[in-house]
């Protein structure tokens, strides 16, 4: 019997299987933040051991940076402490950081891919659940706790057992209007925000062939939503040219050997998944969450769902509670006082081009206020050089500095209580922006056209199409 | 980590689905670099109302309600990896979660730390609720050791899976930094054997 891509690569990375059938699986590239990282450093100090494969971890810090004036000190304590440890963490342990100021700062799932270390085949984890992002690359890539992150500093492994394998096929033409955001939004509307867990899921079908690299990357990020573990796309040639000539990619000679291997990396005709769902691409249209999990989402001219409509009302109505919204109510035309376009989800060279192009001629509401948030340093000067600054500017957006930012509110970049906020991120739950703020996910393009109406709008009404 | 031993306790009720690890601890108390002093901040923004006032409403400022056990709705602990979640349930007092279904990254967290996730069916869990309902004082025993959850007014009792890597783990009071350690040669045999680009 043939082998899916995910076995093909988990396979290759077991070191051993114990008793029981947690498998000791070899981690080739581990990324680390500031959050999630110095109680592991902690416990090597405790047990007195080094870190085992130094240049097999990459460290930035993310989740806790302010997003203006960088260079000067974080005016927070606590987020000072935290990132200066880091720091401390790195150069006691002989860890690559890039750090703040470092041209290669910025979102962990952001940096990895463009610079070239997340490549095909490989085992990725880290510290964060959203490193299912890397899984675009065709590797098996994704979020562990910190005891595991102390794992692979010590041992370069992570005790696992083999999660069961999905297959999400989408097949068709994109819908105008509709970014591969829309498509992962659908997927979890329809398998809700558990429908995953247990299972690494491969994304395949023309619909996700047809995706750039970053668009794949949107769809992998968001596969935790859906309670998988990862997700993950065959590699093709799309894939290849991305990694080549990137920083930190095989070079030359050892970049034909590497695409010699990657070329294997695909799920065999006759394999066979635990679960397989196919969808068409010509049913996803924008679509826009009312709820506080990120499986509660709808099409964006559809409407909340009724009691009748829904499985589990105590949750339902604590939810609907929060957001300030009726069962039955329709989204459209609703006042929204926030943008927020960043995150690991959206905030690549791509998302800011689609945005900025979007914007030529626009303006923000008067009413609204626009965060912008580049995934990272890179992205930042990218967008600089090509001018995308200006548009923004024009517009009333700001582009501001790279990092985790409104995503989940750790720094001073917070949505306030009770106000409505379309974001480009990937988690809506309750106080994830902000305590009492109220999330609605959506794609950069309904972003910015939200920005630009002040309320919620059908990016397919504001397009020439 | 400590011995895991089995204990008899009465539970809190939680009956909300999709308990995420934002709710659990919210991002904001992240920014600890120990593993301690969590549970203070454990479902902080529904223990308390803006103002730092105590939410009366929320079962963990019921005095009525205690235990070392919690009972949730079903997928508990979905979101973030944040093992913070976990420390904040143990540092709490909680030394096991009861559910129908748990989020991955969640559970091996949970038994990371001490902490068992504990899986029923959606009906048992919902009797469970009922108990505590008619009778907050309900007692209820864990034991690990022979993997039984049982109701002790009752007497009805069930088996619950655990993984026996895991299992042995928590009896004994090792963790996997241990074990790891100690098959150091494995992974650099594996590693000659790696072709690497
Ligand atoms: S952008 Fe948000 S989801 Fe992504 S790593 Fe940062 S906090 Fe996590």
């Amino acid at each position: 019997m043939g082998k899916t891509l995910f076995d093909k690569i988990w396979d290759n990375h077991v070191v051993s299987t114990l008793k029981g059938g947690t498998d000791v699986l070899y981690i080739d590239k581990h990324f680390i933040h500031e959050v999630t990282s110095p109680q592991a450093f902690d416990g090597l100090r405790k047990r007195n051991i080094q870190v085992f494969r130094q240049d097999k971890t990459v460290a930035t810090a993310d989740h806790n940076v302010p997003t203006i004036n960088q260079h000067l000190p974080i005016k927070d304590d606590l987020s000072r402490f935290q990132v200066q440890k880091l720091t401390d963490n790195c150069k006691e342990f002989g860890v690559t950081l890039y750090g703040l100021g470092h041209d290669f700062q910025g979102i962990v799932h952001v940096i990895g891919p463009e610079l070239g270390i997340t490549q095909p085949g490989m085992t990725i984890v880290c510290g964060d659940s959203h490193t299912s992002t890397h899984g675009a690359f065709g590797a098996i890539a994704f979020g562990i706790g910190t005891s595991q992150v102390e794992q692979v500093l010590c041992s370069q492994c992570v005790l696992q057992t083999k999660p069961k394998r999905m297959r999400i096929s989408i097949e068709g033409e994109l819908n105008p209007g509709v970014l591969s955001k829309d498509i992962i939004l659908y997927i979890i509307s329809k398998l809700t925000a558990s429908g995953g867990t247990g299972y690494f899921v491969e994304y395949a079908g023309s619909t996700i062939r047809s995706l750039s690299m970053e668009a794949r990357m949107t769809v992998c990020n968001m596969s935790i939503e859906m309670g998988a573990r990862g997700g993950m796309i065959a590699p093709d040639e799309k894939t290849f040219n991305y990694v080549r000539g990137r920083k930190f990619a095989p070079k030359e000679k050892e970049f034909d050997q590497a695409l010699k291997y990657w070329k294997t990396l695909y799920t065999d005709k006759d394999a066979i998944f635990d679960k397989e769902y196919t969808f068409s691409a010509a049913d996803i249209a924008p679509m826009i969450t009312y709820g506080t999990n990120p499986g509660m989402g709808v099409e964006i001219t559809g409407h909340v769902p009724t009691l009748e409509e829904i499985e589990n009302p105590k949750t339902f109505n604590k939810s609907l509670d929060y957001m300030g919204l009726e069962a039955g109510e329709s989204l459209l035309g609703k006042k929204i006082n926030h943008v927020f376009i960043g995150s690991c989800t959206n905030a690549r060279i791509e998302d800011l081009r689609m945005v900025a192009d979007y914007l030529k001629g626009k303006q923000k509401a008067d009413h609204v206020q626009v965060m912008l948030i580049p995934g990272s340093k890179q992205v930042e000067q990218q967008a600089i050089s090509e001018g995308l600054d200006k548009v923004f500017a024009e517009a009333g957006f700001v582009l501001r500095e790279p990092g985790c930012s409104a995503c989940l509110g750790m720094n001073e970049d917070k949505i306030p209580s009770g106000e409505y906020c379309v974001s480009t991120s990937n988690r809506n739950f309750e106080g994830r922006q902000g305590p009492g703020a109220r999330t609605l996910l959506a794609s950069p393009l309904t972003a910015a056209a939200c920005a630009v109406a002040g309320k919620i709008v059908d990016i397919r009404e504001t397009l020439d199409l | 980590m400590k011995k895991y031993e089995s204990f008899v306790s009465s539970a809190v009720p939680l009956p909300i689905q999709e308990i995420d690890t934002d709710q659990i601890i919210p991002a904001r108390f992240l920014k600890a670099t120990t593993r301690e002093g969590f549970g203070e901040n454990l479902f902080r923004d529904w223990r308390y109302l803006p103002g730092n006032v105590p939410n009366p409403d929320f079962i963990l400022n019921d005095t009525v309600y205690g235990g070392e056990i919690l009972v949730a709705g079903k997928n508990f602990g979905c979101g973030s990896s944040r093992e913070h979640a976990a420390w904040a349930l143990y540092d709490f007092g909680f030394k096991a979660v009861i559910s129908s279904f748990f989020a991955d990254i969640f559970k091996g967290n949970a038994l990371n730390n001490g902490l068992l996730p504990i899986t029923v069916s959606p009906k048992l869990l919902d009797e469970i609720f009922e108990k505590i309902e008619t009778n907050p004082k309900s007692q209820f025993k864990v034991d690990l050791e022979n993997q039984k959850f049982t109701i002790l007014d009752t007497g009805k009792s069930t088996s619950f899976e655990v993984d026996p890597y895991k299992k042995m783990c928590l009896l004994n009071g090792y963790d996997d930094i241990d074990y790891l350690l100690s098959i150091q040669d494995s992974i650099e045999a594996f590693e000659a054997n790696q072709v690497t680009f």
